[in-house]
Parts: structure tokens; C-alpha cells; sequence
């Protein structure tokens, strides 16, 4: 007897799941495929919307994707957990990045790191029960003259010493990218409903 | 005659970010004038230059543009901008200060390569440089320099899109950037085929560093043999974006001729301008990590193509310089190192992936006060068994991570031995651990 065919693309999305994208973010994501030979090409692109409207990439999210670009679920999850920054899981609003590399390692971000931990009262890789906060580490985050530095979401905060925390955390917006007059406006709002 | 630096220019200039500034102070007059020498005119001068590429690898410019097939119909041009290598961030200042100089730069490469779409994949943290660069890209398609029929040329149109990467330190490395730009895991191909063959979607593609394309600039404006009479011709030649990190009094980026000796860049009144709060130095990675490690005594290595290798080190790199000092505990350092390679190896590879992984094991135990003597002989000894040198290994990493490591041991081994020597109960250590 043959093999039955099954087509797995298109029974992607869970039937009766609630969608999540919008068609807003639904059409960012196809006006992508314009500049690229192949749709597949915009994966990471919109993996990036996704995860900047709705603060991570969900399941459903993966799936609503992957059917957007043709894909099997299992292949846009194959190329996304090989980057450190898509999350499927939750995060808080504010992701705080400490660079761990050698040159803000001789600097002290070990005594950051552990002021960080104190003053949140999270560990590396944690989030707060309210969702406000998460508290990671990364490579190299290229502004080694700045170290020991790390990054709110968009910015940059530079030479941060233990006795700094309280009062950058404490600024509303600490996350908010610091752009040169006239620069491009600061990133699209989050999207309030869907949820990861 | 005084270094004029040419990289830099405009990075003190408030608003040259923006085209107006750009034009007012000469900016696009190279693209126009690449368009009156013709395709071949401007890779003569880019060979003339003696231009080599600024992303590592030193590889010739005009070189690599020479192996793209001659009856290609599309060709690719990928613009190297994921600056991952620890200690390095000329790129960025690039990017943030002088958008338009690489935008230029990109157009005449472009131009000389016959490109039709050229991307910027950018390193993701890279938030401030990403909306300063879209927003100089926006200005430079309004104004008629990228699209259809480039200031009124016949045979030259070309797009220009910036793709994010996401967080991946080997997406740097030239075949896992174009793996990863068309939405894979950024896994390194095994080469040949190489890029200017089978690059981006199979097609002819050029990948070059943003401080390559830079330089591509001023070789027009200048010519080649003012760029080739720079630094210490003729394998070392032009100006070149030095960066400089960790316990000194000016941490930055400053432009000097190729050649200028880590001393200058460490200790010299217009670079790094010495160590901070008076400490001492210990040790310099002067090129990016991958390179290795140069001790107090090694400051007169010159920082061209050449030099770097009679110090045991890779070579030139990204001459992005990390300080250390003596306070700092070595073992700290080699966990560090260790740690970044295992983590960012991509895995395809066993000797990359497994070696990498058993040096940090190792370099945990050590750190965690219970090393041992053999410990030191055996990191030396996996280290030499990695690498595309050794002929095992599809990408450069494995060799990038053998060089910090083996360099790290062999130049630092009597802290080393002391401090496993005078290390405390080992069975506690571990238990500890
Ligand atoms: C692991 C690894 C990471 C790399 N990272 C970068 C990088 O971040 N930026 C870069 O320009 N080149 C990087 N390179 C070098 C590139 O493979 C390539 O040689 C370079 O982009 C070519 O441009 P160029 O000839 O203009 O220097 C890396 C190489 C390896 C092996
Ligand atoms: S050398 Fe390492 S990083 Fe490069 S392809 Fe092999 S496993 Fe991946
Ligand atoms: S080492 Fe921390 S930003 Fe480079």
C-alpha cells in the first residue's frame, strides 16, 4: 500500500488555536520578500518583528511564520535556536545585557553582574515575577571602550559601575536607544495583545 | 610627511551623518568620479592601492573581485558588518559617525563588481549603528544614489538592504553570514566553491568588511599609489582603524598609518595614552582575541600583515587591542577565552566542537583551584590538533581559538604553574566546583 501523503505545511497552524499575528505584522513580514531570491530569505527579518511586537517568539507564532514563508514549523525552529537572540519563552520588558567578553571581564563586570543580581533579585538568565525585567549575559557587545557596559534593550549604558544600578534602572528610559539629532525614529511600539 | 587620516575624518564633525554634511564636505564625488573611470579603471586602482581585507583574513581586494565568473548575470554584494571579535569596533564607529562613507563605499565596489543587490548584515546589538545606517540608506535612495540608473548611469543599478543578524559570533565568518542571511543556521560551508562562485543563493557574490569598503573611498579620491605609499608597503598598505580596550586612559578607535607598533597604540599621548590609575600591564591581545596573546615585553610588534606572525600570533586580525593587567588572574582569562569559543562554535566540526568544550572543562577545573601541571600540556596539545590549518576544521574559528589558548599558556606558563603550585586543597576545590 502507498504511503498516504501528508502535507504538513499547510496543517501548520493548530486548528483552532488563537492567531497571533496581527495583519499589520503579517504584512511587514511579506513586504520582505521583495529584496531577498528566495521567501526564506526573510525569516530572520521577521522573526525580529515578531519578537519586537510581541516581546518573544512563540509557538504559535513559530507556526503562523512558517506558514507565512512556506516553511515547515520545524525548519524556522531549527534556524531560530541557533541564535541567542530569539526567545520562544517569556521575558521581561526590559532585557538587560551584560557584556561578559575579556576586556569589560578585566574592567569588573563580574562586580556589575553581581550588583545587577542584587538589586533585581534574579540570576543570570532569570526574569522577574512581575515580567519587568531579565538579567543576561553576551559576547563581545562591540563597545569595548565603554566596558564594563551593557545594554537595556536598545541602549547602550557605558563604564556602569555597582554603585550606577539603582539609579539607571530607576530611569524610565533607560532602554530607549540614545539616537544623534535627526536619526531614524526610535523602534515601532509593542503590540499589546497575543502574549508569548 | 604628516598622516592625514582619511577613515576618521568626519568623525568629529557633529551632524555628518547626515547626506547634507556628507556632500558639504566632499562626500560622493568619488562614485561619481568611479563612474567616469569605468569598471576596470577602479579595480586597477584598488590593486594599485595594494588594498587587503580589514575583516581578518587580509585577503587582496581587487583580488577576490577578480575570481567572479565574467558571463555572471546577478552578483551579490555581502557587506561584513557583524563585528563579533572581541576588542573589536571600528566598524561601528564607521557606522554611527560617517553611515554615508561605507554607503559610498558600497557603491563603488558595487559598481566595480557589477553588484545588483548588496546587503549590510549587521550584528543585532548594534541598535544605535542600525538606525543611524537605515536612516543615511533612506537619504541616499532619495537622493538617487542607490535604485535604477545611478546618477544617470547607463549600466549601473543596484538595492542596498540592511539584514539584521540575531546573535551569533560565526554568522562573521564569510560563508555562515551568507547561510544565515538566507535564513539557516549560520553553519560555515566547506570552500571551495567559495563565494565569488557559489555565494549568496548559489549566485557570484563578494563578501567584504565595512572598513574594506571604506577604504575604497579615498583609494578613488586619491588614487591607488597614494594609498599604497601609507603604512609598510608592499604587503602592508593604507590607513587603518585602530581600537583599543580595557585598563588605559583613552580606550577608542583612532586612525594611523598600518605598522603602528602596539607600544604607540598602548602608551602614545594620541592613542590609548597609557594604563589607567597607574597599573601595570600584563598582557595585550593586540588584534582581536583570535590572534593570541603578546606579553609586556612583546609591545615592539608592529601591527601590519606581517609582523604579528614572528610573535606567535595569527596575524594582523580586526587590530582591535585588548589591555590586560597585572592584578588580573590569568586563570580568569583562559576561562574566559575558553569559554567564548565552546560556546560559539557552531558544532559541525569535532575537533572544533569537542576540543573547544574539553579546553573549558579544563580551564573550569583550573580556574576553580584544582589544575593540574598536565592540564597546561594537555590544552597545547588539543589546541594543535584544531583549526583549518590542521586541515580538520570547515571554518576559520577553530584556528581563531586555537591561537588566544595555545599563545595564553605558552607565554604566561610560570603564573600558571605558581598558581597551581600554591592552589589550596584540590578534593575541596572540586567538591566546590
Ligand atoms: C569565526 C570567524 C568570524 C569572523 N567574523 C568576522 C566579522 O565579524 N567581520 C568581518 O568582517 N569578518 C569576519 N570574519 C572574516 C570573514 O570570514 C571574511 O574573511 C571577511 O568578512 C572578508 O572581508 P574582507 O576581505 O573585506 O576582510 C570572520 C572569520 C571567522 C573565521
Ligand atoms: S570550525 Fe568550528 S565554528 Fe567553524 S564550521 Fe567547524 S565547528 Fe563550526
Ligand atoms: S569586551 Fe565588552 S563590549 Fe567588547
Amino acid at each position: 500500500m502507498a504511503w498516504p501523503v501528508i502535507n504538513r505545511q499547510e496543517q501548520a497552524a493548530v486548528p483552532g488555536a488563537e492567531p497571533l499575528l496581527s495583519e499589520r505584522v503579517k504584512a511587514r513580514i511579506t513586504a520582505f520578500f521583495d529584496r531577498y531570491e528566495t521567501k526564506r530569505a526573510a525569516l530572520i527579518p521577521a522573526l525580529h518583528v515578531v519578537q519586537d511586537t510581541y516581546g518573544g517568539v512563540s509557538l504559535q507564532a513559530i507556526k503562523e511564520v512558517a506558514a507565512l514563508l512556506g516553511l515547515a514549523p520545524a525548519e524556522v525552529y531549527d534556524t531560530m535556536s541557533f541564535y541567542s537572540h530569539f526567545w520562544a519563552g517569556r521575558r521581561g520588558r526590559k532585557v538587560v545585557v551584560v557584556c561578559r567578553s575579556l576586556s569589560c571581564q578585566v574592567l569588573g563586570h563580574e562586580r556589575l553582574l553581581a550588583a545587577l543580581k542584587e538589586h533585581l533579585k534574579i540570576g543570570e538568565h532569570e526574569t522577574t515575577p512581575d515580567g519587568e525585567w531579565s538579567l543576561m549575559t553576551e559576547e563581545c557587545l562591540g563597545a569595548c571602550e565603554h566596558g564594563p557596559c551593557m545594554l537595556i534593550n536598545e541602549r547602550l549604558h557605558a563604564r556602569v559601575t555597582p554603585d550606577d544600578v539603582p539609579r539607571i534602572l530607576a530611569d524610565p528610559d533607560c532602554d530607549k536607544v540614545d539616537l544623534p539629532a535627526g536619526a531614524s525614529p526610535q523602534p515601532e511600539p509593542k503590540e499589546k495583545r497575543g502574549g508569548v | 610627511m604628516a598622516f592625514e587620516p582619511v577613515l576618521s575624518r568626519n568623525f568629529d564633525v557633529p551632524g555628518a551623518a547626515s547626506i547634507e554634511t556628507y556632500r558639504r564636505r566632499g562626500g560622493y564625488k568619488a562614485i561619481e568620479k568611479a563612474l567616469q573611470m569605468g569598471r576596470d579603471g577602479v579595480v586597477e586602482q584598488v590593486k594599485t592601492a595594494g588594498l587587503r581585507g580589514r575583516g581578518g583574513a587580509g585577503f587582496p581586494a581587487a583580488t577576490k573581485w577578480s575570481f567572479l565568473p565574467p558571463n555572471r548575470t546577478t552578483t551579490y554584494l555581502c557587506v561584513n558588518a557583524d563585528e563579533s571579535e572581541p576588542g573589536t569596533f571600528n566598524n561601528r564607529y564607521i557606522m554611527e559617525l560617517d553611515p554615508h562613507l561605507l554607503l559610498e563605499g558600497i557603491l563603488i565596489a558595487g559598481y566595480a563588481t557589477r553588484t545588483s543587490v548588496a546587503y549590510i548584515y549587521i550584528r543585532v546589538e548594534y541598535h544605535k549603528a542600525y538606525r543611524v545606517l537605515q536612516k543615511a540608506l533612506d537619504e541616499a535612495q532619495a537622493a538617487g544614489l542607490f535604485g535604477e540608473k545611478i546618477l544617470g548611469s547607463e549600466d549601473f543599478s543596484m538595492q542596498c538592504y540592511i539584514h539584521r543578524g540575531a546573535g551569533a559570533y560565526v554568522c562573521g565568518e564569510e560563508t555562515g553570514l551568507l547561510e544565515s542571511l538566507e535564513g539557516n543556521r549560520g553553519w560555515p560551508r566547506i570552500k571551495p566553491p567559495f563565494p565569488a562562485v557559489a555565494g549568496l543563493f548559489g549566485k557570484p557574490t563578494v563578501v567584504n568588511n565595512v572598513e574594506t569598503l571604506a577604504c575604497v573611498v579615498p583609494i578613488i579620491e586619491r588614487g591607488g599609489e597614494w594609498f599604497a605609499s601609507i603604512g609598510n608597503p608592499p604587503t602592508s598598505t593604507g590607513p587603518k582603524l585602530y581600537t583599543i580596550s580595557g585598563p588605559v586612559n583613552r580606550p577608542g578607535c583612532y586612525e594611523a598609518p598600518l605598522g603602528l607598533t602596539v607600544r604607540d597604540l598602548v602608551y602614545g599621548e594620541a592613542y590609548g595614552g597609557g594604563m589607567l590609575d597607574g597599573r601595570t600591564l600584563k598582557a595585550v591581545v593586540p588584534g582581536g582575541l583570535s590572534v593570541g596573546f603578546l606579553t609586556a615585553g612583546e609591545l615592539d610588534c608592529k601591527l601590519d600583515f606581517d609582523d604579528p606572525r614572528k610573535y606567535g600570533l595569527l596575524g594582523l586580525g580586526t587590530a582591535g587591542a585588548m589591555v590586560i593587567d597585572e592584578a588580573t588572574d590569568m586563570r580568569q582569562v583562559l576561562l574566559n577565552v575558553a569559554r567564548f569559543y565552546a560556546t560559539e562554535s557552531c558544532g559541525q566540526c569535532t575537533q572544533c566542537r569537542e576540543g573547544t568544550m574539553w579546553i573549558y572543562k579544563i580551564a573550569q577545573r583550573i580556574a576553580a583551584g584544582a589544575g593540574r601541571i598536565e592540564d597546561l600540556d594537555l590544552i597545547t596539545e588539543i589546541t594543535a590538533t584544531m583549526g583549518m590549518m590542521t586541515g580538520r576544521s570547515i571554518c576559520g574559528h577553530s584556528d581563531g581559538a586555537a591561537f588566544p589558548l595555545r599563545t595564553l599558556i605558552a607565554k604566561f606558563r610560570g603564573e600558571f604553574e605558581d598558581r597551581i603550585h600554591s592552589q589550596g586543597d584540590v578534593a575541596e576545590a572540586l567538591a566546590a566546583q
